[in-house]
């Protein structure tokens, strides 16, 4: 039989990972409030699910955007036909002014630069392709969303050097930190192409300041690389400071149509703000035309149906309706997020401030046996087995710092949050208890598991078997 | 196409420069037409100059001062880019610009193959397109592969089943359908594709739901199964003539080679199997790796399903080579008799599923259903190991869940997909029977198809001179005078000129009418300036 590629039996797709355990614990015993009370309950998933009715009560009331019509017409054929690449010229107008909105209308984005992909997965795969070549290297601040481990490096082969980000100035991306991720490249003879950054980000849950921004720039100026901003969670933006764009920063300080206007590129989806990551919607936009014009060409791989591109199309250029939602989503996000920071609270563990997201970056360094990641592993199992929660450990997010979970509190009901909460408390309350036996023990179990847990690959981590953020 | 017109000793330095980076290139990546020469030309050149990519030399101290016309094909020379902006980087020292920063080299190639005069005749129809009321002398379109011609009956099913479309408050299918982006696919969705691909065979092969893998076209999954069949520099074989997106699909991103496999009018086209060991040779003589064979079945641009006999040949030539084969059947709906089309899953069947690891089929909604829009794409492999990694591959290209949804309640319903299929071919089959009866009233031969949605005619005769260059003379004259656009063979790399693609699936019957007396017309004004 003829062998596979070598990109078939690699394992950069990342899902051979050891913490994939806990999604499979989670599938084989999920919890349902009334079905199975005790089962293990999902925060490692970023979706949003808190504002679904009201998509629910537009298109309710706009039934022709998903029947097919357009002022009581039938435009089926059309849309069964439409297979362009530019993609519906409607539906790329309404996503520009939707991502305008998002920005308090600070910038104005030309739907001629917009590429349209089958979510923000195929974006910044796309992007790749275009902005470098196998062996390439790209910088992305620590901790960051596994799932790049393998749209970046898979097919496009592009390795990842990380810029280390701690908790000493709660995870900003610093000058020395770019410059050391630069040099570390440099010397493991890679060439740099770009940095990558998500802002708001996966998984800190926070916005990025105007002087981390404007040090980006600065960054990518003197190095003359490529900057791409993974802005998927912009519209989740629920408390202050507000959200600025790197689009916002370039206009500030007057780079418009200079040479490093056309080495930054964004990257949207609907997947969060929306809550509608099965319908595949993501962007690209660029200033450089050339890259525009490779990225719409590329997108041929990845087109958005033009069933779904008509319906957000409607629903987007619905301005009073998305006037509403964004607003809406803000305070329901906003309230969700106090709940799980006060639950978190009672339970004696602290969060990383955050105004962004779908999710807190969680502080339980004090409940590690170790300051190291067997603890972390160790204290996550726990967590997952014992308590039934399935969170996700900073580790799978390239943390350097152990003792960090990102959780997720856009994707439950209220109820179930606050049951995670309890559990979670009573998980800490018995850990204090025992604390002193457990120091024991610690010490003994230590000594088996190293050994075991220094033989774990430490590949990238996939939350799923899919491709959640 | 990169030419450089040459002044001056500046261009002479860049005519040396890329004389020097030919010499050190790799056998293989010359054109496969080069007879390699170069050992004769180790010496200075001081004199030389570059002409439409070929390059010119004549060496001074050589032993011998023939001309040496070298044809360089942009496309065999992928860091010829490179090259191209060092050789701009002169011009443009001079001009004081700033060159681009680095895009990939994937980025700024060609090989997405959209720069070929084949897109010349798209510019044309775009325009000027025809239009039965407002716009009758304009282009009409027949390059365009699209199944125009059984839409009443999608929406009539549209009509009487809303609930495959719409959403209501509180319907709690909204919620679990956005949210749904596993791409294992949506079970009922790749359950309902399995007894399609069935029915559309006759009941002749079995298909499991859980072997399917969803792609957003089928664009992607072909573009998929390379990747995971083959390693950038390899080589996969694929019969001409080709449908020219396979170019860009199989080579663009992944870096792989096509090298084809020759077949022509003498058998109708058919693989034979010396035209598949010649080919396998011709990769090896190229130190290519082949890594596997691609065949479209029913085949496009002929518009013919493969023979029963000529499937088996293939089979055993990747079996003995221990190569891949993947079948495109995305036309395998569109035969315009149910028992014509063979699909290589009956041969498997046949064979027991021995072997039949090497073999996955690819397939989409696009033509058959006439939903191109919708990005409806499948792999279907007997190879486990590559049922998973293009499952996880997929993550790139998923179908939108709400396409899925759409299409699981359409494909779920018998009466609908019988009467669909049955329906579907019938139609084709009459368009079919139209277009060859205008065109053999013209004098025009095809030749005999039974499947697809476009009919491969013979325009031989009517070549000024039997070369690619006459071919495209004459499509130029169909194009501006006859304002037709129809696809050259040479686009689709056929070795015979004066065989043109023409569609006949996407418009109506009158327009079709019209093309026909158009093409009448023609063929009577070249009979009268014969006489």
């Amino acid at each position: 039989m003829g062998l596979l590629s070598r990109k078939a039996t690699c394992n950069s797709h990342g899902q051979d990972s050891p913490y994939f355990l806990g999604w499979q614990e989670y599938e084989k015993n999920p919890y349902d409030e009334a079905k199975n009370p005790k089962g293990i309950i999902q925060m490692g998933l970023a979706e949003n699910q808190l504002s679904f009715d009201l998509l629910e009560s537009w298109m309710a009331k706009n039934p022709d955007a998903a029947g097919f019509k357009r002022d009581g017409q039938s435009i089926f054929r059309e849309l069964a036909l439409f297979q362009d690449y530019h993609g519906l010229p409607a539906f790329k107008k309404a996503l520009v002014d939707f991502m305008a909105e998002i920005r308090g209308n600070k910038v104005t984005f030309d739907p001629n630069h917009m590429v349209l992909t089958a979510g923000a997965t195929a974006a910044n795969e796309t992007l790749m392709f275009c902005l470098a070549e196998e062996g390439d290297a790209l910088l992305l601040p620590t901790p960051y969303y596994p799932g790049f481990d393998r749209d970046l490096k898979w097919r496009p082969g592009v390795e990842i050097v990380p810029i280390q980000c701690t908790s000493f100035n709660r995870f900003q991306i610093t000058a020395s930190a770019l410059e050391e991720a630069y040099q570390q490249a440099q010397k493991k003879n890679l060439r740099v192409k770009g940095v990558l950054v998500t802002n708001p980000s996966n998984p800190l849950g926070t916005t990025m300041t105007r002087g981390e921004l404007d040090l980006l720039i600065n960054f990518i100026t003197a190095k003359e690389i490529h900057l791409i901003s993974d802005e998927i969670y912009s519209g989740t933006v629920f408390s202050s400071p507000a959200f600025v764009s790197i689009m916002e920063v370039l206009k500030d300080r007057n780079l418009e149509n200079t040479e490093v206007w056309d080495r930054v590129h964004i990257v949207y989806s609907l997947s969060k703000d929306l809550g509608l990551p099965g319908f595949r919607v993501g962007a690209i936009y660029s200033n450089d035309p050339i890259v525009v014009a490779a990225a719409t060409k590329m997108s041929s791989f990845g087109l958005v149906s033009s069933q779904t591109q008509y319906l957000l199309s409607a629903m987007l250029s619905d301005k009073k309706f998305t006037k509403e939602y964004i607003s809406k989503n803000h305070k329901r996000l906003q309230k969700r997020q106090s709940k799980l920071v006060s639950g978190l609270e009672k339970a004696g563990i602290s969060c990383l401030e955050s105004n962004a997201g779908l999710f807190c970056w969680v502080d339980m360094r004090h409940l590690l046996s170790s300051n190291t990641f067997e603890a972390e592993m160790e204290l996550w199992k726990r967590i997952v087995y014992d308590v039934k929660l399935n969170i996700s450990p900073g580790f799978s997010c390239h943390c350097t710092e152990p003792g960090w979970f990102r959780v997720c509190f856009a994707n439950m009901s209220e109820d179930t949050q606050k049951l995670a909460m309890q559990r979670l408390k009573s998980f800490v309350d018995s850990m204090t208890i025992n604390s002193q036996s457990h120091q024991e023990l610690k010490n003994a179990r230590r000594k088996s598991r190293t050994k075991w847990v220094f033989r774990l690959s430490f590949q990238s981590f996939h939350d799923r078997e899919q491709d959640e953020r | 196409m990169f030419s450089l017109l040459c002044t001056g000793v500046c261009n002479l330095l860049i005519a040396n420069l890329l004389l020097v980076e030919f010499l050190h290139m790799g056998t293989h990546d010359l054109h496969p037409h080069v007879v390699d020469h170069r050992q004769e030309l180790k010496h200075i050149l001081l004199f030389g100059f570059c002409y439409e990519d070929v390059v010119y030399s004549l060496p001074l101290f050589s032993h011998s001062s023939i001309l040496y016309p070298v044809l360089v094909h942009t496309q065999q020379l992928p860091y010829r880019k490179g090259l191209t902006n060092s050789a701009r980087k002169i011009d443009m020292a001079i001009e004081n610009e700033q060159p681009a920063v680095g895009l990939s080299k994937v980025a700024v190639s060609e090989t997405h193959g959209e720069d070929s005069p084949y897109f010349a005749g798209w510019k044309a129809y775009d325009e000027n397109p025809y239009d039965e009321s407002s716009n009758q002398s304009g282009v009409i379109q027949m390059g365009l592969a699209e199944n125009q011609v059984s839409f009443d009956l999608l929406e009539k099913y549209l009509e009487e089943h809303s609930e495959a479309s719409s959403w209501g408050i509180g319907a709690p299918g909204f919620r679990e359908n956005a949210l749904f982006q596993d791409y294992h696919g949506l079970k009922s969705f790749r359950q309902a594709m399995a007894n399609f691909m069935e029915q559309i065979r006759g009941g002749r092969a079995k298909f499991d739901p859980d072997r399917i893998v969803l792609t957003a076209g089928a664009t992607a999954a072909n573009e998929l199964l390379t990747f995971i069949l083959a390693d950038p520099g390899d080589a996969l074989l694929v019969p001409t003539p080709y449908y020219p997106g396979l170019d860009r699909d199989l080579r663009w991103r992944t870096g792989v080679k096509i090298v084809p496999i020759h077949c022509d009018s003498s058998n109708n086209f058919q693989v034979t199997p010396e035209a598949l060991e010649a080919a396998y040779e011709c990769a090896e003589s190229m130190n290519l790796k082949v890594r596997g064979v691609l065949i479209t079945n029913p085949s496009n641009p002929l518009g013919a399903t493969i023979q029963r006999s000529v499937l088996e040949e293939i089979l055993d030539f990747v079996t003995r080579k221990n190569i891949h084969l993947v079948s495109d059947e995305i036309y395998s709906g569109s035969t315009f008799s149910s028992s014509e089309f063979i699909s290589i899953a009956e041969i498997l069947e046949a064979h027991d599923y021995k072997n039949s690891e090497r073999v996955h089929i690819v397939y989409s909604l696009s033509k058959d259903l006439g939903l191109p829009g919708f990005r409806v794409g499948t792999i279907y492999s007997y190879n486990d190991k590559v049922v998973t990694t293009a499952r996880r591959m997929s993550s790139f290209t998923l179908i939108s869940s709400q396409t899925q949804h759409l299409l699981a309640c359409m494909l779920s319903n018998k009466e609908f997909t019988e009467n669909y299929i049955k329906t579907n071919r019938e139609s084709l089959r009459k368009r079919y029977e139209m277009i060859i009866k205008g065109l053999k009233n013209a004098g025009i031969e095809c030749l005999k198809g039974n499947a697809g949605l476009f009919c491969w005619m013979n325009l031989s005769p009517l070549l000024e001179e039997s070369t690619r260059e006459g071919e495209l003379a004459l499509w130029k004259v169909i194009l501006n005078e006859v304002r037709l656009n129809i696809s050259p063979g040479s686009s689709c790399h056929c070795s015979e000129p004066g065989w043109f693609r023409v569609c006949f699936a996407n418009m109506s019957e009158q327009t079709l009418e019209v093309a026909l007396e158009r093409i009448h017309k023609l063929m009577e004004q070249r009979k009268s300036k014969e006489t």
